[in-house]
């Protein structure tokens, strides 16, 4: 049995994917030329790549950062999560240049709409203009990009200080906290060989860090195991949910770690090739990162015979999405790998045994990598001797929100959500969302919980409500953002969260009913028991969390029955089909 | 490929043989046991997207479509939970698009009616979406109605595994996902699809109609006039459109 969907779209061969000739890479630069995707441009890559034009037609619809229509010159994205976005100030900037959100100004030379959560948490308000990221906006920044823009500056020429994203690393802890010398995880690897290597990290504990906590030495015996024409090492730095930021720190400032850690598993593995796949709305990182790999070149910590020894080949490239949430699940982000759009594969079989062109593959998340790189330096001990019971080592927290200090802290497994309030300075707190959107929202009565496999899982995002955050909006936004980036392959999915936001969407407006949120209720529990992945089967925790711990939220915007006045006579109103019908029993009246 | 039947599931508490490499759906269809299904055909590769074959393996909600079977697996399919599940599902996928059955050609030989009639459904219940869907009848002998359309991708696989070709194709994302086909125009009488075609034939709704052969077999004697979609052994007899239905 063949049981990934989409089996036989055609991923190409590996040496057309590369580099410059990867379809999202190709579709990036008609986007950047164009300001959009033109019908004929798709036809000639289609055959320049020998790939189906429907298939290159799908992913171009697919993408949030590939249009149809042509934005503008200047085509600017303001997030819109809660932490790093302004619909307000998103508003303020279309007015003062005269545009409408999501529509080209008729001149084609500005568009300004929003965008899904774009990692600036920390910085926020933030936003992207052609694809470039601005942080720590204020009225008077938007008054200086509208004159940039109306003395048509390229965003080139613009000033270097708003670009500029601080990594505001507030506590150290173990992977933060210890420096690493480039190379020196590849020595110790050489020095111990693979076999004993893998053993020191099922020792270590170690699970992975994007949330869902498999073990990491498992997955690397698994994916060794297994049989192929060769193996694949991708890291997954696809970091989309919500307040998650700390990749973009290990990235920016614990890069050498993050490729070593690949390096690691390549060669345990048996793999002479890693892919990083990198979200999007990162793609200033590119030019570091190029520059980190290329040193390593240069220092044999990459290529062939990695530090001398004879065999040790590998190598590693980048791929940038194009704005897809979705891609952040492995097998979606394979599929968008394989140049289709990114909907999650039947599982089994899992990426170990068949994973990218069907090969074993291992997908780890970037923390996992970086702390495999100190685990190989330090031992198992170092890492297993800090955390809790179940959860061994430290995690990364991108913190964000009402707190007087956002910004990345890292704590051993096992510490209280009161501890971590304290140490952000976050007062007078309403509710935190941990784990992002996906996660669990908690009321204040469990502040007292623990961050831990065994309590609450994490893949970092932790975002603080304070008393004045109106949480039904929040609630609303993370459902929109659901909608947004649903894939459409399975039916709950699919319809679920639209439906799901459809409600919310009603209720906030002040016209729900209770019999709305119970309709909402019933849909939720639907889409989070039979979705196709992980992003239906989350999807509903805001609501159903708000629903059990704050149902006041819900309650105080509801339209009551004694307040409820019909516009007409329903039972009336049905005259005409009891007359149509011939009936006239109890069951063709309302009562 | 196929071993001896040496190991068993139950569903619904009856003991069923499976071989090995068979899902539980494969299993279940072996056994005449009818587990509902709209993307899922027999002879095409397992695809579990409608998730109206969602069934309970031991105590976990899996597409009995792509779940292997394996020994001990209990499965519990005809339950009334399940049906209400199933008829959810059913009423979201006639609100996303655009059916109107007594209008549609293919009513009494669609199985999303025909599932619907078989889940009890009454009504769509939730608010209908009314999508913008275009129509395609550039075709001499197909026409391409994208209202009816389930995002089933029954007619993807059947142009890539049994036509050869790769005719069709889903593009885009969420709510907005649509069916398109493999054309520079994106019109279907550009592509290489003609009416012997499996893909032209196995569209489960009305989606995808034979031009020309509209309303052969009068209604009341089409295949749901004369066989609920829970009969045993329908995949065949389902497939001979614009034939009688109980003409073999």
């Amino acid at each position: 049995m063949h049981s990934n969907n989409g089996p036989d779209s055609n991923a190409g061969s590996p040496a057309q994917q590369c580099g410059d000739n990867h379809l999202l890479h190709r579709l990036y630069e008609l986007q950047q030329k164009f300001q959009h995707i033109p019908k004929q441009a798709i036809s000639e890559l289609a055959t320049e790549l020998n790939l189906p034009i429907s298939q290159v037609e799908s992913v171009v619809d697919f993408y949030s950062f590939f249009h149809r229509i042509p934005r503008g010159r200047y085509d600017i994205l303001f997030s819109n999560c809660t932490s790093c976005g302004d619909t307000a100030m998103m508003h303020t900037l279309c007015e003062r240049l005269g545009v409408s959100p999501g529509v080209t100004r008729e001149d084609g030379v500005v568009s300004i709409a929003s965008t899904s959560c774009i990692g600036m948490c920390d910085q926020g308000a933030a936003l992207l203009v052609n694809g470039r990221t601005i942080t720590r906006l204020t009225k008077r920044r938007l008054e200086q990009i509208a004159e940039q823009i109306g003395t048509d500056t390229p965003v080139e020429d613009w000033p270097v200080e708003w670009f500029r994203v601080h990594d505001n690393v507030r506590k150290n802890g173990l992977l933060l906290g210890t420096a690493f010398e480039a190379g020196s995880g590849l020595q110790s690897a050489i020095h111990q060989g693979p076999e004993e290597l893998l053993e020191e990290i099922v020792k270590s504990g170690l699970r992975g860090r994007g949330g869902a906590g498999f073990s990491t030495g498992m997955k690397w015996k698994f994916c060794r195991a297994a049989t192929g024409d060769a193996h694949y090492v991708i890291c997954n730095a696809d970091e989309g949910e919500p307040g998650t930021f700390k990749d973009r720190i290990l990235l920016t400032s614990h890069a050498h770690e993050v490729f070593e850690g690949m390096t690691l598993c390549g060669y345990i593995i048996g793999s002479h090739k890693g892919y990083l796949y990198l979200r999007g709305e990162y793609r200033y990182l590119l030019p570091e990162l190029r520059a980190v790999l290329k040193r390593r070149h240069k220092a044999k910590l990459l290529g062939e015979n990695i530090l001398g020894k004879k065999g040790f080949n590998f190598d590693i490239e980048i791929i940038i999405g194009a704005g897809a949430y979705i891609c952040g699940e492995e097998s979606a982000l394979i599929e968008s790998m394989e140049q289709k759009r990114g909907v999650p594969r039947v599982r089994p079989p899992f990426p170990v045994t068949k994973g990218y062109l069907d090969q074993p593959t291992v997908v780890n998340n970037v923390e996992t990598l970086a702390a495999a790189a100190q685990i190989a330096v330090h031992g198992s001990g170092w890492f297993n001797s800090h955390g809790s019971d179940k959860s061994d080592g430290s995690k990364i927290l991108s913190i964000s929100g009402d707190c007087a200090t956002p910004g990345a802290y890292e704590y051993a497994f096992g510490v209280s959500i009161q501890r971590i309030l304290d140490d952000c300075g976050a007062e007078h707190v309403q509710a935190v969302q941990v784990g992002g959107p996906s996660g669990t929202l908690i009321a204040p009565d469990e502040f007292e919980r623990k961050l831990g496999f065994e309590d609450l899982a994490t893949g970092g995002s932790f975002m603080i409500y304070g008393k004045d955050s109106d949480l039904l909006e929040v609630v609303r936004n993370f459902a929109h953002f659901f909608a947004h980036e649903s894939c459409g392959f399975c039916t709950p999915c699919r319809v679920g969260t639209t439906l799901l936001k459809n409600s919310l969407d009603k209720i906030t407006s002040g016209r729900g009913t209770k019999s709305d949120v119970d309709e909402m209720y019933r849909m939720a529990t639907l889409v989070k028991r039979r979705s196709h992945c992980g992003l239906g089967q989350t999807a509903p925790n805001p609501i159903l969390d708000a629903l059990k711990r704050f149902p006041d939220v819900f309650e105080s915007r509801l339209v009551h029955d004694s307040e409820f006045e019909p516009h007409f006579d329903l039972d009336a109103a049905l005259e005409e089909a009891r007359q149509i019908s011939h009936r006239d029993d109890a069951e063709a009246h309302l009562v | 490929m196929s071993k001896k039947n040496n190991t068993t599931i139950t569903i619904d508490g009856r003991e069923i043989p499976f071989e090995e490499g068979q899902t539980i759906m494969d299993a279940a269809l072996a056994a005449d046991i009818y587990i509902p299904h709209l993307c899922h055909r027999p002879g095409l590769k397992p695809h579990g997207s409608c998730k109206l074959c969602t069934v309970e393996v031991n105590g976990r909600s899996a597409s009995a479509c792509t779940l292997p079977a394996a020994s001990g697996q209990e499965v519990s399919n005809n339950t009334e939970a399940l049906t209400e599940v199933r008829k959810t599902i059913t009423q979201m996928l006639f609100v996303e698009g655009n059916h109107f059955c007594p209008s549609c050609e293919k009513t009494g030989d669609c199985t999303l009616q025909a599932v619907a009639y078989h889940l009890d459904m009454l009504d769509g219940h939730f608010p209908q979406f009314y999508p913008r869907r275009e129509v395609d009848a550039s075709h001499p002998g197909i026409v391409l109605d994208r209202d009816r359309c389930i995002m089933c991708e029954l007619c993807v696989r059947a142009s890539r595994e049994v036509d050869g070709k790769d005719v069709f194709a889903i593009a885009g994302r969420g709510i907005d996902a649509k069916l398109i086909v493999n054309s520079e125009s994106g019109k279907l009488a550009d592509t290489d699809i003609t009416t012997d075609d499996l893909a032209a034939h196995i569209c489960p709704v009305g989606a995808i109609l034979i031009k020309e052969h509209g309303y052969e077999t009068p209604i009341g004697r089409r295949t749901f006039d004369l066989h609920t979609i829970a009969d045993p052994g329908l995949e065949p007899v389902i497939l001979r459109k614009g034939k009688h239905a109980d003409e073999h």
